[in-house]
């Protein structure tokens, strides 16, 4: 008699989020509403005294004012970049909002202070804020909520142009641990900012990055002093609301010596017809034998299907392994955003540094998707790991851009790249682009590449053993991206499945 | 008089322009086992993919009926749904979904499609447990992708093993011998036999009379050039071992 293990954990999610969500509505994006609430919103348009608002309106310390305005005159100088195989219309920067808050806002408070308008909107988007009620043991409190953040996760939450609350601050203080947003960190930790921020991606490394060094207006900031293992996932979620502003969130992450660290990223916005620009960065900073782990869902709007509006999302997100074996491990799922223009790289540093990077990019509808990743091995004993799998379905074109490159000093760095794309239908298109520069005779670098499509036999069998089209392709795709969900954590696994479906929903038939 | 478990009548199919199947006329009461037999070519093949509603094929004329009830214009699924297996010949690969997760896939979405709750996992398991121990398949095989890399025998059997738990009134076997050796197709017909229950009925289709050594047909049907030309008890098909098919047309295979 075989042996039976009950299935894993991962199989049984796998069925049920998929079931649950073909059950759901045909609502395709299901976090498209917007919450009426007051803002205080800034005139459109960019210029210096914009800059200064910003800082003002954050109390932000002399030198931080000069850092922004030092970029904004080097933004000033520098073109658009058109390398990436994406298509859309001239950004007019002058037409956008740079600064939203919901008003009478004063920077973060204790959870009893927060707009109860806000609450009820974390509470649709599944994000509960409720720290006071799990702490204090009362039932219920931590349940999951069918969303990663759920249960023990301390967030951060930001609404437009500001952080509304972080939880758990208090629990994590303890052990020394900051968590708090950019804005609160720069007025109370002067010396960590100073020393960090912008030494991963400096304020002239592009045209995205140069604007949000000028702009940013909030995100998150972590610092996990040296020997500490963090108790709990950390995450900020981010929302757009405000109609004609953009979103330029800047987060900082710095693990000192011996730790550890996982962060999740989350980010919805309300449907509308025109575009928005979301433009973020994100530095991470490892020292000795320190590691992150940074995980996104990415579900910003991506606009109809015609085409007509979503989220134009261009970020910059780097790590930079600067201690001996530190190990930074990047795991993305791209579903939302009309364009999506992002490279979560690993600078690898330190001797016996590790990068990771995983990527799921799903792209429907006329989304362009232009992602990837660059490794760059500087260390000796280097290795970096890539697994990116792009699935492009309807109009859409979807390409990995990735580059691993090794310094002459860079001896046995190692990469294992590993992209795999899967087409639905026939009008959509999966382009890969490496880069690979070796400097160094004893640098390993393997490439593997595959493209496939859904055939029509997989689709018939699966369906004679009565799965319906549409649930067909899910499972097939999920089955398609099973070595990249593996390193998601848990609850982001389940949220995962879930977009999946309804991403690809109206992409057969 | 009970109704049929399978009635085709008059049917005419075609893949393109080619007409392949030219007037298949068959009734299936319940618990038998009827088998089809013909030349490579002959349009056996065809017939089960028609059953099972695969789109490539037109149906220009004639009904099938599973259990009274017209399935032509059913997708698929909703074929499955009602009561319809069809054991692949070729059986597919599934990259990354385990056997497992197929499994159970299948028997809720048809169990959903029926308007029944889904299966509890305990009960899932222990369905699965049963079916794996007749046809030897273990739990590092459940584990496995969907077919990636299985042997010709591992298909065959997870074929069976998906017809066990999915409890079709009507099961078509295509060339369900094909890419066994006589182990394996011991064990396969061993499951297709347990399955036999005095009302499920089978359809199986085969190029070789030795499957029908270990499952014993009600009824043999030889089918040639679109049609079945013949009927007969399983004596027919010892005939048809011995003389081959030289006697219904064309050439021999």
């Amino acid at each position: 008699m075989a042996d039976y293990d009950i299935p894993t954990l991962k199989e049984e999610i796998d069925r049920e989020t998929v079931d649950q969500v073909l059950a759901l509505d045909v609502d395709k994006y299901k976090y498209g509403f917007e919450t009426l609430i007051e803002s205080d919103v800034a005139p459109p348009g960019l210029n210096e005294d914009i800059v200064r608002l910003i800082s003002a309106k954050k109390d932000e310390p002399e030198w931080m004012l000069e850092w922004r305005l030092e970029a904004f005159r080097r933004w000033q100088t520098m073109d658009e970049p058109t390398w990436a195989k994406v298509h859309y219309p001239k950004i007019d920067f002058q037409a956008i909002s740079y600064y939203a808050a919901p008003k009478a806002f004063k920077g973060p408070k204790s959870l009893d202070e927060v707009d109860p308008e806000l609450l009820k909107t974390y509470a649709k988007l599944g994000i509960p804020l409720k720290e006071q009620a799990i702490l204090a043991g009362v039932e219920g409190a931590g349940e999951p909520t069918g969303t990663p953040f759920s249960g023990n996760v301390a967030v951060d939450a930001v609404f437009d142009s500001v952080s509304v609350v972080t939880t758990f601050r208090a629990e994590l203080a303890k052990q020394g641990i900051i968590f708090c947003s950019i804005s609160e960190a720069i007025r109370e930790h002067p010396e960590l900012v100073k020393q960090y921020l912008g030494s991963v991606v400096p304020v002239t490394d592009n045209y995205y990055a140069t604007l949000n060094s000028a702009v940013f207006t909030d995100g998150s900031f972590v610092f996990i002093p040296k020997g500490v293992r963090c108790p709990m996932e950390l995450s900020t979620y981010f929302r757009i609301n405000e109609k004609n502003t953009g979103q330029f969130e800047r987060t900082l992450i710095i693990a000192e010596d011996d730790t550890y660290v996982s962060y999740l990223e989350g980010c919805t916005a309300p449907t509308r017809d025109e575009n928005q620009l979301h433009a973020a960065v994100v530095e991470l900073v490892a020292l000795d034998n320190a590691e992150i782990k940074y995980s996104t869902v990415q579900n910003w709007y991506p606009g109809d299907k015609d085409g007509k509006g979503g989220i134009y999302n261009f970020v910059t997100k780097r790590g930079d392994c600067r201690g001996t074996n530190s190990k930074i491990s990047w795991t993305q799922v791209e579903t939302g955003s009309a364009i999506t223009w992002k490279y979560p790289s690993c600078i690898l540093r330190g001797d016996g540094s590790r990068g990771e990077f995983y990527s799921i990019a799903i792209s429907n509808g006329y989304q362009q998707v232009d992602s990837g990743t660059k490794m760059i091995h500087l260390g000796k004993n280097t290795s970096s790991r890539i697994i990116s799998k792009g699935i492009a379905a309807g109009l859409s074109d979807n390409t990995y851009r990735g580059q691993v490159s090794a310094h002459a000093r860079a001896k046995n760095a190692r990469n294992f790249t590993q992209c795999d794309s899967l087409l639905i239908g026939d009008k959509c298109g999966a382009h890969t682009v490496p880069y690979i520069e070796s400097r160094n005779g004893t640098a390993v670098f393997e490439h593997e590449a595959t493209t496939s499509k859904i055939s029509d036999d997989q689709l018939f069998y699966c369906q004679a053993r009565g799965l319906n089209e549409e649930e067909a392709v899910a499972l097939i795709v999920n089955g398609f991206v099973r070595d990249v969900l593996q390193h998601l954590p848990m609850e982001f696994m389940v949220e995962t499945q879930k977009l999946i479906s309804i991403s690809l929903e109206g992409s057969v038939g | 008089m009970t109704t049929p478990v399978l009635e085709i009548r008059n049917l005419h199919a075609r893949i393109e322009e080619r007409e392949i199947l030219k007037g298949v006329n068959l009734v299936i009461p319940p618990g038998e086992v009827h088998a089809i037999m013909g030349r490579n070519g002959s349009g056996k093949s065809t017939l089960s993919y028609v059953l099972a509603g695969r789109e490539d094929y037109e149906v220009t004329e004639g009904e099938i009926l599973l259990n009274g009830e017209n399935i032509l214009e059913m997708e698929p699924d909703e074929r499955a749904a009602a009561g319809l297996f069809l054991a692949f010949q070729y059986p597919i690969e599934i990259p990354g979904v385990s056997t497992m997760t197929f499994l159970k896939a299948a028997m809720n979405a048809q169990r959903k499609a029926r308007g029944e709750s889904e299966l509890s996992t305990p009960d899932f398991m222990r369905a699965v447990k049963e079916a794996g121990a007749q046809l030897k398949v273990d739990s590092d095989m459940l584990k496995r992708p969907l077919n990636v890399g299985f042997s010709g025998g591992e298909k065959k059997r997870a074929e069976i093993m998906q017809m066990a738990l999915l409890k079709p009134s009507l099961a078509v076997l295509d060339e369900t011998d094909s890419g066994l050796d006589i182990d394996a197709l011991q064990v396969v017909s061993k499951g297709v036999n347990a399955l036999r229950d005095g009302k499920r009925s089978m359809l199986v289709i085969t190029h070789y009379q030795r499957l029908l050594n270990h499952i014993v047909p009600d009824v043999v049907h030889v089918f040639a050039d679109g049609r079945i030309v013949e009927s007969g008890d399983k004596d027919l098909a010892l005939k048809l071992e011995a003389e081959g098919y030289a006697n219904y047309g064309g050439e021999a295979a």
